[in-house]
């Protein structure tokens, strides 16, 4: 065993990098989430993300229009949820659950042909001078653009749901969409607009997947990440700074496992294997203790069917 | 029910009745991963192209890919000795059992079983000597390591990746006694993000040589990414990653022993058998060693690809002790292939100087 051969700096980094996907996923459901919907189709969408945004990078040669495509595919496929539950007032559980299965599937058949591909590289972040101060440098300053991206955008939905009129709005949809609709407030195209939103953010983070940091497509190469970043929004009781924590938290755990591996840590490997998981089924169990606590943070038309007649 | 039953043996009459007309040959692969994975998969992907041009219309091939090794696979090779297959090559070593089971379930079907060692009256087996590509692997691993730090991502902990691990540390600690090795396990044959994670974290550690035993080509690129790391292609020749980091590969080559067992299968003359053939048999080739490698280097690593190829040389060849300094070949003694948990076949520990446990 030699826990020296561990760099804390180059875990620190890793670590973000680990994140990334699951971050972008579930700040995405968040926003959804806030405005009153439970979309389970995260893995869905991120697959799609992840496949849209590697064929279109693949063919054009260009990492950031890959990054562009792959938002806009998870975008287009939350659509569909998005028309079921909010036009034909679909189930959201079983909806959810089913744009799951069909990303999987979508992808899969239409991902045949990139299997085994390689895709162009996208650039890293190299200032100089900056980039190579001991420390800070690889932490902060030397990833790539997705990285940056997913904390711009907790930052700004943050600032979103807190400091704007429109979070305001957002929030109020999500809490009761009876008052907010007899305020005026269009309910369904709210609704609307942050289901596609969280679309997008689940592509972005499955393009961070196939994109970054693998990179490669197979099939289902998300392998439930977007699960966890469903059960992260739960954890981070609908607050954007602890999504950034839990997300970090389970991306720590799943590079640390391997770091202690290759450290010689002569602990059975599979119980490294499966403590991230583990790790996000206690923190979940530990959070609905509180029934009471955890029940005043989630949005109170969580889930709920809203029809202007009622 | 018995318009049913009349119904399927009526159909399975004739389609016994239609594959005794055609006089083609069934033949059925099932494989562990995806046949566009550039490793493992794919070569056997082109052994079974291979039969096809050999044998054209007289032979018929079907697969199924990505099958897990597990109960599964005893489905998935059910169904294709029921659609008609003669002759069943079965991938992958987690399928043993399974290909045991069903061949005793079909005893007019020939089963062809990879990388295990559990034969029968209708299962032969058949492997390659990867060991004496990951020799060459250590050899050149061990003069190009900077940090002396080598990586190593296993997929498994079965005999047949112990031994490749074993092999490559003796050729490269032979070179370089300062050489460590670190190794992480993956538990998949395929999962280009486990990979990928785990060659990222070797890098990190020091490592500048990464060798994979798993089958994508997710720790090339993450080398590449990384930049001064030399990484070998596996299975597969993942020439899209040379000259640098991919500087050699263990490429395995199943073409002509398909076409051979096919043949066989078509002349009537198949018996059970037990093939281990090595770089000598043309089973393992080693993939060019390109120009980020020093001349030098090169020419010492193809002297001894030569030396195991024409058989002057073993790639376990004493004196060798195990990981807990107790001996396992004396000096000049070579390592028997089936010697229960002493020989090749089922070698479960390390040899001495690899600080680290075989997981059980």
């Amino acid at each position: 065993m030699d826990l020296s051969a561990i760099s804390p700096t180059l875990l620190v980094a890793s670590l973000m990098v680990a994140a990334t996907p699951i971050l972008l996923a579930a700040i995405g459901e968040l926003v959804v989430e806030k405005s009153g919907v439970l979309n389970l189709g995260v893995e869905g969408m991120m697959i799609t993300g992840a496949f849209s945004g590697f064929a279109a990078a693949v063919l054009t040669g260009s990492p950031m229009v890959g990054f562009l495509c792959a938002a806009i595919g998870g975008a287009a496929l939350s659509v569909i949820f998005a028309i079921l539950t909010q036009y034909f007032l679909s189930n959201q559980v079983a909806t959810g659950l089913a744009l799951t299965l069909f990303g999987l599937g979508l992808s899969a058949m239409l991902g045949q042909s990139y299997v085994g591909i390689k895709p162009p590289v996208s650039a890293k972040l190299d200032l100089p001078l900056i980039s190579d101060i001991p420390v800070i440098g690889p932490i902060l300053f030397s990833h790539d653009f997705t990285v940056y991206a997913a904390l711009t955008l907790v930052t700004g939905v943050w600032f979103f749901l807190k400091y704007t009129r429109g979070g305001l709005i957002l929030r109020a949809v999500g809490e009761s969409h009876d008052a907010a609709h007899a305020l005026g407030y269009k309910v369904v195209r709210v609704r609307i607009l942050a289901i596609m939103f969280g679309g997008g953010c689940a592509g972005l983070g499955g393009a961070a997947l196939s994109l970054v940091r693998v990179p490669q497509w197979t099939e289902g190469m998300t392998a439930g990440a977007g699960w966890i970043a469903l059960a992260i929004v739960v954890f981070a009781s609908w607050k954007p700074a602890r999504v950034l924590l839990g997300a970090y938290l389970f991306g720590g755990v799943a590079v640390l496992q391997l770091n202690l591996q290759a450290a010689g840590v002569s602990i059975p490997v599979e119980y490294l294997s499966m403590s991230p998981y583990l790790i996000t089924i206690i923190v979940l169990v530990v959070m609905s203790t509180n029934r009471a606590k955890s029940a005043l943070n989630a949005p109170a038309a969580l889930g709920r069917v809203f029809h202007a007649s009622r | 029910m018995k318009l049913k039953s009349i119904l399927a043996s009526a159909a399975l009459a004739m389609t016994a009745a239609t594959g005794t007309l055609a006089e083609t040959t069934k033949v059925g692969f099932v494989y562990v991963g995806p046949v566009g994975d550039g490793g493992w998969t794919y070569e056997h992907d082109k052994g079974r192209e291979a039969v096809v041009a050999a044998f054209g219309d007289k032979v018929e091939t079907m697969y199924v890919e990505s099958v897990p090794e597990g109960p599964d696979a005893e489905r998935v090779m059910t169904d294709m000795a029921l659609k008609g297959a003669d002759l069943i090559f079965t991938t992958s070593f987690g399928y043993m059992d399974q290909t045991i089971n069903v061949a005793a379930k079909f005893p007019n079907v020939k089963f062809e079983h990879a990388t295990g060692y559990k034969q029968s009256d209708n299962v032969s087996i058949y492997s390659a000597r990867f060991y004496e590509g990951r020799a060459v692997q250590g050899h050149i691993a061990g003069h190009m390591t900077k940090s002396n730090i080598v990586g190593y991502i296993g997929s498994f902990p079965i005999p047949e990746v112990i031994r490749g691990i074993n092999a490559a540390y003796i050729h490269a600690k032979a070179v370089n006694p300062d050489v460590q090795f670190k190794i992480i396990w993956a538990y998949t044959w395929f999962d280009p993000t486990k990979e990928a994670d785990a060659a990222k974290v070797l890098i990190e550690q020091g490592a500048d040589v990464v060798l994979q035993h798993t089958d994508s080509t997710a720790p090339q690129a993450a080398a590449q990414s990384a930049g001064n790391v030399i990484t070998f292609g596996q299975a597969s020749d993942m020439a899209a990653y040379g000259p640098k980091p991919r500087v050699s590969s263990i490429i395995d080559n199943w073409g002509p022993y398909y076409i051979a067992r096919t043949q066989a299968v078509m002349d009537g003359t198949w018996a059970s058998t037990s093939t281990w053939d090595g770089i000598g048999a043309g089973m393992v080739g080693i993939g060019e060693i390109t120009s980020a490698v020093p001349a030098d280097v090169k020419a010492s690593a193809e002297a001894l690809r030569d030396s195991l190829a024409d058989g002057s040389y073993h790639a376990f060849t004493g004196p060798l002790n195990k990981q807990d300094g107790s001996v396992w070949l004396k000096a000049g003694e070579i390592a028997a292939d089936y010697a229960g948990p002493e020989g090749l076949a089922e070698m479960g520990f390390y040899l001495e100087g690899i600080d680290s446990e075989v997981p059980n």
